[in-house]
């Protein structure tokens, strides 16, 4: 993978950690999309992949200052690249954890859940679907996102229609995340990493965890597939 | 039939009387006028509205008017076809929605219950109770849309549908289906004019309050004739607020 300032790769026994550098919200710009991007395709050969975040944010979103500054027919380039990244970890052959490190809000949220497992920090950072608040509409392929690993009615309301400040204690008596973890940022991420282990010990064929995965979450994967990095090239989208 | 009164940025909407407000013809077609109404104020008012629906007396509503339809199929359907549009204007309602459960809500009693966003029940009396399968009758497929949306505990919609079960307002929380629970019909309207009025105060874009409810029950939405916007179409209302 390019070096570059936005996030970094290493590899802790099978486990392929992501994380997403600096004291920033990282916003989901085309930019970062594409980092993450090819951070992901980087994983090969790993057993479970990890993604993390520094300081007090996992993402606040998607990046509306570009948005505001960009020209109109370049804003499908931040929502096809989030479907694409979707699509990445959606057929990745690995199971995935997403370490919420810090707050998760909007597109971050969803980019969370998007992950086979959540461990999220205890102490701070909450969930949170800002768009209610910001006077935003959710997209459909970010609401199916949502759908789909938010299956009970009460907590879709209270997530999404409400836009409640989740903290991780919450979200695990909700079953949104699997487990909250106290301490710092590095704790999370610890711990993230050693339910990565855990489950890249298991020892399962990547290929069969990829078609299960999909299988289990078709339709946010059937709005995905087009745009991810092994979609036809017919089919995808000029990003 | 109906009132509609206006508290501040709660609109009130009352099912007077001391009958079991069976839902005929006339009394779907007052509360659609009220609930038009309560849009069409909030429109001019401007973002922080909220709607709180209550009833008088010992039922919220038993339902469609089998009294009226009696035998007669035809007639039966008519009453369906017409509160689907109501359920419709309900999910479609660019504001908040709580229903304050009374009494007893059956059969689309508890339909017209379950098309607000929140629910407080009163726990000394009244149950929600999906009658037909006792009663021999088939259930409209947007009944049925509705309750697959809003009622996804374990086991909570076979209970409700299939096997017709009374809920008193505790176990309707235990299933997801009520959000709190009142000791009486007073303390539950002033509950739920306090929760809309919380609601209300967030000051949420109606539209976009709307839009957000679709989107998180689309099937249901679809189900009772709401079209949901395009992504173009709800980026638009985005961009040109940039």
């Amino acid at each position: 993978m390019e070096p570059n300032n936005l996030c970094t790769v290493e590899r802790r026994g099978r486990v392929h950690l992501i994380t997403l550098t600096g004291a920033g919200e990282h916003r989901l710009s085309p930019a970062l999309l594409s980092a993450i991007r090819s951070a992901v395709a980087a994983s090969a050969g790993a057993g479970a992949l990890v993604l993390s975040a520094e300081g007090k944010f996992f993402s606040n979103g998607f990046d509306q200052a570009w948005a505001r500054t960009a020209p109109l027919h370049l804003h499908s380039t931040m929502d096809g690249g989030f479907r694409a990244l979707v699509a990445d970890l959606l057929e990745l052959p690995m199971p995935t954890v997403a370490a919420v490190t810090g707050h998760a809000a909007a597109a971050g949220c969803a980019l969370a859940l998007a992950h086979d497992s959540v461990v999220m920090r205890g102490s701070r950072g909450f969930l949170f679907m800002s768009e209610v608040h910001a006077g935003i509409k959710i997209v459909d392929f970010l609401a199916e996102l949502m759908r789909e690993k938010v299956p009970d009615a009460v907590n879709r309301r209270d997530l999404l229609l409400r836009g409640d400040k989740m903290s991780a204690a919450e979200a695990v008596r909700r079953g949104i995340v699997d487990k909250a973890i106290d301490g710092g940022v590095e704790d999370v991420v610890n711990a993230a990493v050693a339910e990565a282990e855990k489950l890249a010990a298991r020892g399962w064929d990547g290929e069969v965890v990829a078609e299960i995965r999909k299988a289990v979450w078709p339709k946010v994967w059937d709005k995905a597939k087009d745009y991810g990095a092994d979609a036809p090239a017919a089919a995808r989208p000029r990003l | 039939m109906c009132t509609l009164e206006q508290h501040g940025n709660v609109f009130v909407l009352t099912l007077t009387g001391d009958d079991e407000h069976p839902l005929g013809l006339p009394l779907i077609a007052s509360l659609s006028s009220a609930v038009a109404s309560a849009k069409a104020a909030a429109a001019s008012a401007g973002p922080g509205a909220a709607l709180v629906t209550v009833a008088e007396g010992r039922f919220f509503s038993n339902g469609l008017d089998i009294g009226w339809a009696g035998t007669s199929r035809t007639r039966l359907m008519e009453l369906a076809d017409a509160l689907r549009p109501l359920a419709a204007d309900l999910l479609a309602l660019p504001m908040p929605t709580v229903a304050a459960v009374t009494g007893h809500a059956s059969a689309g009693g508890f339909l017209l219950a379950l098309c607000h966003d929140y629910r407080v029940m009163r726990a000394d009396r009244g149950v929600l109770y999906m009658s037909e399968i006792d009663i021999g009758l088939p259930l409209p497929s947007y009944f049925v849309s509705m309750f697959r949306a809003k009622v996804t505990a374990a086991n909570a919609l076979r209970d409700v549908l299939l096997r017709g079960t009374k809920l008193r307002a505790a176990e309707a929380k235990e299933m997801g289906i009520v959000d709190a629970v009142c000791p009486g019909p007073t303390e539950t309207v002033a509950k739920a004019i306090k929760l809309a009025e919380q609601l209300a105060a967030r000051k949420w874009d109606g539209d976009v309050y709307a839009s957000i409810r679709i989107s998180i029950f689309p099937e249901a939405c679809k189900s009772v004739g709401i079209v949901e916007e395009s992504d173009e179409e709800k980026v638009k209302n985005f961009a040109s607020r940039m």
